[in-house]
């Protein structure tokens, strides 16, 4: 018996929707550690991982769920851990190994309220620096991020793909209020959902760390020898700690790959974005607040449009440039301390004037109201 | 090749290790053991490995697959490797700092789970590539860089608290031992479930300069004549143990392994 969610709709939580997407990615090992808002991911896999010939295992902590993710992955499966901002807190040195090692891998962090243990219930959107700076070193993360059940399903499948096409680790930033809300979904027919697997190498291939695009990736067991280290190294995955051409030109490409691809990466639903007076740029749980508001901005005679983001890093700068050609105004909401909107404000280099507008504690979203009186106010010259 | 040589094991990388260094010693005696249990190469092994000094012996120097991974860590990417593909061999090499510092907790719970796979530990009681800081296995009063005034820490005794935790095979040896090693080695190879084998080993950069040792051969003295059979070890008591290294083998155990386990748990359930 080989389970997987028969396509149709359904009607379920968006944590459930990511566990029923990762087994239709061909997801098959499955590490974590218990953590709110996040566990029903591991739940959800424990019963249904072992229908699909995957396996679910509940790590000793969130630093085990990860490297045991990765050791899944070089063994030849397609590999996810789930956790939250504490626990994602505890991945970040093993995601800088990921990166440099070039191992696909999917983490899912449900968001909550931090720093430290915050509001461990309670809805945030804090770990969008994190998320994309979190592990030391020079590097480059791929981050999506979901507003719908729908998305936790669609943007979990993405994020396998991604990993499996940039050999890197791919982040799922979702959030406790998407994680918990049950809304209807629709499954595409298997034959509609693109799935991407690894390039394989030949069998007389030798170098599984460089090249113009993506290397091929082997598995251990599978005769290559291959030699993988967090250590610099060259091409044949060799340690070469104190040269600083390997160094430079290992590092350099890695970050490039990323950074290269940030217009096919780059993913967004974009409204009224070239003729708007004051525009607003969103993702996650804030931006569902966000169409009522435009609509009532709408109603009031305000020229507004939007752009709600899907893919959070690499920033997807040229649609927000471009919002900022017209717009006096860009309102950024976010459950946060301002995270998005310093790069917001990076992006339109005062060609646009940025408003800030957020909030924080006990899992209060900005209703649409707030934001509309932000819209409102933001009209006009300053 | 000839029957004693180990070159069809190896890359052909220099290893790296200081003269008199017991990494070199364990890494000749475990490619020995694997000689002679018939392996012909390393076809079908996978070698993981942390941070340290001991964490070079497999990679990259032995002719495998290998996955050398952060700092404390290779358990927990052994498993998943395990865990995916049971049919391949895999065995961990790390040293103390490495094992029962950072990485303790995951050698404690893969030994918990019977996860079926061989951690070679070399106890060298110091944190040796960082330059000799006091670790978890330092006996207690040795001056280190960070105990200039000599430790007041007691060690952790690494074999007994695995074989606690629920191992299969748990063996300790010094590297004034070898021929038991290799014996201890090769029944770790072909025993299922979690195996661990500590070997007690000389660092005469890093630990037996400040500690009064003149060369490594002073230090294999020391640890021969500090060691003891667990049998002999009964008869004495604590007091009388503790400046002792008992050698031998802590836990022999037949229990089901973490896969064999998860393979019950899906046939009762009726899953595959």
């Amino acid at each position: 018996m080989v389970y997987y969610l028969p396509s149709g709709n359904h009607f379920m939580r968006g944590n459930e929707a990511s566990a029923e997407a990762a087994i239709i990615a061909g997801c098959q090992f499955f590490g974590a550690y218990p953590i709110t808002p996040a566990s029903e991911i591991s739940e959800h896999l424990a019963k249904h991982l072992p229908q699909a010939g995957g396996i679910m295992i509940q790590m000793e902590d969130e630093i085990a769920s990860i490297a045991s993710v990765i050791g899944a992955s070089w063994a030849g499966a397609k590999a996810m851990t789930a956790t939250s901002g504490p626990g994602f807190s505890l991945m970040q040195e093993n995601i800088g190994y990921a990166f440099m090692t070039e191992t696909p891998c999917v983490i899912v962090d449900v968001q909550r309220a931090g720093p430290s243990t915050g509001q461990a219930t309670k809805c945030g959107q804090g770990d969008v620096m994190q998320a994309r700076w979190g592990t030391h070193g020079d590097y480059a993360s791929i981050v999506l991020s979901p507003n719908s059940v729908q998305e936790m399903f669609d943007l979990t499948i993405r994020a396998f793909n991604l990993a499996e096409e940039y050999r890197t680790p791919v982040i799922l930033l979702a959030d406790e209020m998407i994680a918990h809300m049950s809304e209807q979904m629709v499954v595409p027919s298997l034959k509609e959902i693109r799935i991407v697997n690894r390039k394989k190498p030949k069998s007389t291939d030798q170098s599984f760390f460089d090249g113009e695009s993506v290397a091929p990736m082997p598995s251990v067991g599978e005769g290559f020898n291959v030699a993988v280290t967090g250590s610099t190294h060259n091409e044949l995955g060799i340690r070469f700690t104190a040269d600083p051409m390997t160094h430079r030109v290992l590092v350099t490409r890695l970050v490039e790959k990323i950074r290269n691809s940030v217009e096919f990466l780059a993913d967004f639903e974009a409204v009224n974005v070239d003729n708007c007076e004051v525009g607003v740029v969103s993702y996650g749980c804030t931006s569902r607040a966000v169409y009522e508001a435009v609509e009532m901005a709408k109603d009031s005679g305000i020229s507004v449009g939007f752009i709600r983001l899907k893919t959070i890093w690499p920033f997807p700068e040229k649609i927000v440039e471009k919002m900022a050609q017209k717009a006096e105004s860009i309102v950024v909401p976010e459950m946060n301390l301002q995270q998005i909107f310093f790069e917001v404000q990076r992006v339109v280099k005062g060609a646009a004037r940025v408003i800030p507008v957020n909030k924080i504690g006990g899992g209060e979203m900005l209703t649409p109201e707030e934001l509309f009186t932000m819209i409102e106010g933001s009209v006009g010259e300053y | 090749m000839s029957k004693s040589s180990l070159s069809n094991y190896l890359r052909g990388i220099r290893f790296p290790f200081c003269a008199g260094c017991g990494g070199t010693t364990v890494a000749t005696t475990f490619l020995k053991a694997v000689q002679e249990l018939g392996h012909q190469d390393l076809q079908g092994f996978v070698f993981c490995s942390g941070i340290g000094c001991a964490s070079w012996i497999p990679t990259p120097h032995f002719q495998a697959d290998s996955i050398h991974t952060t700092h404390g860590r290779s358990i927990p990417v052994a498993t998943g490797v395990k865990l995916v593909r049971p049919d391949l061999k895999v065995v961990v090499f790390g040293g103390d700092g490495d094992l029962v510092g950072i990485g303790l907790s995951h050698l404690i719970h893969a030994s918990r789970r019977n996860l079926d796979i061989t951690v070679i530990m070399i106890n060298n009681m110091i944190y040796g590539m960082t330059g000799g800081q006091v670790a978890a296995t330092t006996p207690l009063g040795t001056k280190t860089t960070t105990t200039p005034y000599g430790g007041f820490e007691g060690p952790l005794d690494a074999a007994r608290l695995v074989a606690t935790a629920g191992a299969n095979y748990v063996a300790r040896w010094t590297t004034a031992h070898l021929v038991q090693l290799r014996e201890s080695i090769k029944k770790a190879l072909i025993t299922k479930g979690f195996c661990f084998i500590e070997v007690v080993s000389q660092c005469p950069t890093a630990f037996g300069r400040r500690a009064g040792f003149k060369n490594a051969g002073e230090m294999l003295q020391w640890l021969k004549r500090r060691s003891i059979p667990i049998e002999e070890a009964k008869q004495l008591n604590e007091r009388e143990l503790e400046e002792r290294i008992v050698v031998g083998e802590f836990a022999r155990r037949t229990l089901p392994t973490l896969s064999e386990r998860i393979k019950a748990m899906m046939e009762e359930a009726k899953i595959l």
